[in-house]
């Protein structure tokens, strides 16, 4: 297809390629560079690999047919993720601009595009924040043996454990209690809780440290944070692996299950998990590929970060499963050991009689010469795959079912000490990209005056980013994050992937990108570049985003909430939202996905005005 | 005189055996299940006649160290109704009267007061040398003068705001410095603007190190 729409004036927006080449030459410029390639591959592996690859994937991969999911994963990987990383890079590195200048100098009508990045990478950043500040509060209370969330604390008369606590489990209790203080519903906002508060600055403290002048000091903090989890993850690996149940664990994540490839939520998940696992459309990869040399081979840092991206997923989801089986066997184990006592007790036998190999036989044995006393003993059924397809993914799965995994292993401040590390870590590193995306369009835009020095512009918009952020550390500030991560973090980036693709193919030109690629990296990128871009990728997102937007309009909106009146307590209880909350998600949905005409619009009358006033 | 003490033999298990009838040991008795291969796993100990000794040696320690001044013995303690499972009711008798027993709310406190000593006795736990009806005591919570976390919490906001201010100090350092060699470099200038005059004087100082500020300057200008 070689459609190209009408756009006049871009020759005179860019550089062209022999002013390119004097720049790279003369290293002028104001622009700041990569001290070395490994700390920009460093930085855009940290970016791409997140939290999401702890503990999404690994969810994803268990709940729609486990090694049958790698297929959907990795199609979609070829053919969407890293074409539009490919896409991000070179472009970011031909006009070496952050997102707001790439979409306003491709077209002065895309400015929106930028815009929608901004938007959406700081309302990301408020509540990615306030999950490193949870990480940092376990952290903190990892120092200490016992572990805080491994037994119920007393209550007042210290004759029993807290009631709460006693009905659903220690490490529940401890998060939504202790960590979160979590009010019953959305509308009880519940006050400020002081110890997320000063997690929260924490957060914030250490990110304006490594960001506190750009690129020169993020380039030598991704060092540490870029590297420590994969440090981590392979020392879990090692102890899981000798963990008893571990092998059933993986066995149980990767059996394949080949009947999910027809089911299209399959697909859908995997697309959108590639999607937001590479970080597309946050406009920080364009920003930190703009820093790079102007001859950098941006294809082969687009398959390199694409394949170690993949790589990490299903390596994380290998660690996680190691020990998520051994927390099922435990809890099996615990649970045929406390029938088996029940029935030594009731029967009065010795207690080599009952083991775990002729329980079955004994049960069976017992219960056709005394039925009614076994029906009444209501012995729960203990199924292992029951305890393993216990899936929890999200902040469930880091903050409940892991630490109580860590909390029957040996040394568990130890291991709780490392996973935090980790999760640190992954999020911190995520979190230079968000602030990329944030800080670099707002100096783009003129929001802050020329003659402010860097740190006075991080540091504002991190203050400012910690204040706003406080509404996550209230009592209801879960529920407000899983508004945000549902809405802000969802519609706007697929519209601004597809708006990219095609800004970049039909506004800016596929020709001249070709000749630019050319000019790049020395050589014309190959068919499959060329039908992706023009054709497979939009159309992949566009199906993407016609499903999601279909399924979040359709649905009914519910929110699950920890209500120890409700009856299903301890199962968390599905309310539905207020309906002031339409407006909040109309802001959060609309306002980034309406900027991208609304800019268009709002260029279009002003050139309009102009012309009048020009031919009056 | 034998015949004396045949029939007394005889007769003490019948006199005995009222004590283990349910309704008594439901008023008086506890009932004890022992775990030893749940706790102990491979170094396990057979229970037999010399631990059960131990067993109501220990209990009459217990009632001797709650009330304080009455001597229970060995013999103060009745176990009745022993099962494979290693389960067994006890009574305990008042060692001034053995025909009383001691009501059950005294025994419980006796055992509560003492628990610790009976567990380590037979090195089992709560829950393996089960009482039952007698509640496990509840272990005092570990209470800190400063939570622990406060203080990690303080080591890490101690090193953020170290950071922060050695970064933002080396770059105001770097300013004043920078703005310095401005400063510099334009007075060089404008010495170098009024020595012109002198013609080919100016052009040997210019083939010296521009660097070199001030006291050549003096020196040469002496000349």
């Amino acid at each position: 297809m070689r459609l190209t729409l009408p756009n006049p004036g871009l020759e005179d927006r860019i550089l062209s390629h022999a002013q390119l080449e004097k720049l790279e030459l003369e290293e002028a410029g104001e622009r700041p560079k990569w001290d070395n390639k490994a700390q920009y591959m460093l930085t855009c592996v940290g970016f791409c690999v997140g939290l999401g690859n702890v503990w999404r994937f690994p969810y994803l991969c268990q709940s729609h047919g486990g090694g049958a999911f790698m297929i959907p994963f990795l199609i979609l990987l070829v053919l969407e993720g890293i074409p539009l990383l490919h896409l991000e890079f070179a472009i970011g590195q031909r006009l070496r601009k952050s997102s707001v200048g790439v979409w306003r100098t491709v077209s002065p009508y895309m400015v929106g595009v930028g815009i929608a990045s901004m938007f959406v990478s700081l309302l990301v950043s408020l509540y990615y924040n306030t999950i490193i500040a949870w990480v940092m509060w376990y952290f903190f209370n990892s120092f200490q043996e016992p572990l805080p969330w491994s037994q119920c604390p007393l209550n007042e008369n210290r004759t029993g454990l807290v009631s709460d606590c006693a009905r659903s489990s220690p490490v529940d209790y401890f998060w939504y209690r202790k960590t979160l203080n979590v009010t019953p519903a959305i509308d009880e906002t519940g006050g400020l809780q002081w110890w997320m508060v000063l997690c929260l600055i924490a957060a914030w403290g250490v990110l304006y440290v490594c960001c506190i002048r750009g690129i020169e000091t993020t380039g030598k903090a991704v060092y540490v944070t870029s590297t420590l989890p994969y440090l981590v993850l392979t020392i879990f690996l090692i102890r899981g692996l000798t963990l008893k149940g571990s092998v059933d664990g993986i066995k149980f994540l990767f059996m394949p299950d080949l009947a999910e490839l027809a089911n299209p939520t399959t697909w859908l998940d995997a697309g959108a998990q590639v999607f937001y696992s590479f970080s597309l459309a946050f406009g920080g990869l364009i920003s930190f590929s703009s820093y790079n040399s102007v001859h950098n081979n941006c294809e082969q840092d687009a398959v390199i970060i694409s394949i170690i991206n993949a790589f990490t997923s299903i390596f994380a989801a290998t660690v996680i499963y190691t020990i998520i089986g051994f927390r099922a066997t435990k809890r099996f184990d615990d649970c045929l050991g406390g029938n088996i006592l029940t029935l030594l007790n009731t029967f009065d036998l010795p207690e080599t009689n009952i083991t775990v190999h002729n329980y079955d036989q004994v049960l069976r044995d017992l219960n056709a010469t005394h039925p009614n006393i076994i029906q009444d003993l209501n012995l729960p059924t203990c199924n292992l795959n029951t305890f393993l397809s216990e899936g929890v993914e999200g902040t469930g799965l880091a903050f409940i079912v892991f630490t109580e995994a860590i909390t029957k292993m040996p040394l568990s401040p130890l291991w709780a000490v490392l996973f935090f590390i980790m999760l640190f870590c992954l999020g911190l590193s995520s979190m230079f990209g968000n602030i990329e995306g944030v800080l670099v369009p707002l100096q783009d835009l003129g929001v802050f005056p020329k003659s402010w020095p860097k740190e006075a512009i991080s540091g504002v918009t991190c203050l400012v980013c910690c204040c706003l952020g406080l509404i996550f550390v209230q009592g209801s500030g879960d529920y407000w994050l899983a508004l945000f991560d549902s809405f802000a973090g969802s519609i706007p980036l697929l519209i601004v992937a597809f708006c990219e693709m095609v800004g970049v193919v039909y506004i800016y030109g596929v020709d001249r990108f070709n000749e630019d690629l050319v000019f790049m990296i020395g050589h014309k990128p190959n068919i499959f570049w060329q039908a992706t871009w023009r054709v497979i990728s939009p159309l992949v997102m566009l199906v993407i985003f016609l499903f999601y937007f279909v399924t979040t309009i359709s649905k009914e909106l519910f929110y699950i909430a920890w209500d120890p009146e409700s009856e299903k307590f301890p199962t968390l209880e599905k309310k539905p939202y207020p309906s002031w909350i339409y407006v909040i998600i109309f802001i959060l949905a609309g306002i980034p996905s309406l900027s991208v005409p609304g800019a268009a619009i709002f260029m279009a009358i002003r050139k309009w005005r102009d012309k009048a006033y020009s031919g009056n | 005189m034998w015949v004396w003490i045949v029939c007394l033999l005889t007769a003490a298990p019948a006199l005995a055996e009222p004590l283990c009838s349910k309704e008594v040991c439901d008023n008086y008795g506890y009932k004890v299940r022992i775990s030893i291969k749940t706790a102990l796993g491979d170094k396990a100990y057979e229970w037999n006649e010399s631990e059960m000794f131990l067993f109501r040696a220990t209990v009459a320690f217990a009632m001797r160290r709650y009330t304080s001044d009455e001597t229970y013995n060995v013999s103060d303690i009745v176990v009745c109704n022993k099962t494979a499972r290693v389960s067994f009711w006890f009574l305990v008798t008042s060692p001034a009267n053995t025909a009383q027993l001691v009501p059950r709310g005294q025994v419980e406190a006796a055992v509560r007061l003492s628990r610790n000593r009976i567990n380590s006795a037979f090195l089992l736990t709560d829950q393996t040398l089960q009482f039952v009806g007698i509640l496990p005591t509840l272990a005092p919570p570990i209470s800190y003068d400063t939570p622990p976390w406060l203080i990690v919490f303080g080591v890490v906001m101690g090193v953020v705001c170290a950071g922060i201010i050695t970064l933002l100090l080396s770059t105001l350092l770097k300013r004043t410095r920078s703005k310095k060699n401005l400063l510099e470099t334009e007075e060089e200038e404008d010495r170098r603007g009024s020595i012109t005059a002198n013609g080919r004087l100016c052009e040997s100082l210019r083939e010296k190190d521009p660097g070199r500020g001030h006291p050549d300057d003096v020196h040469l200008s002496k000349l």
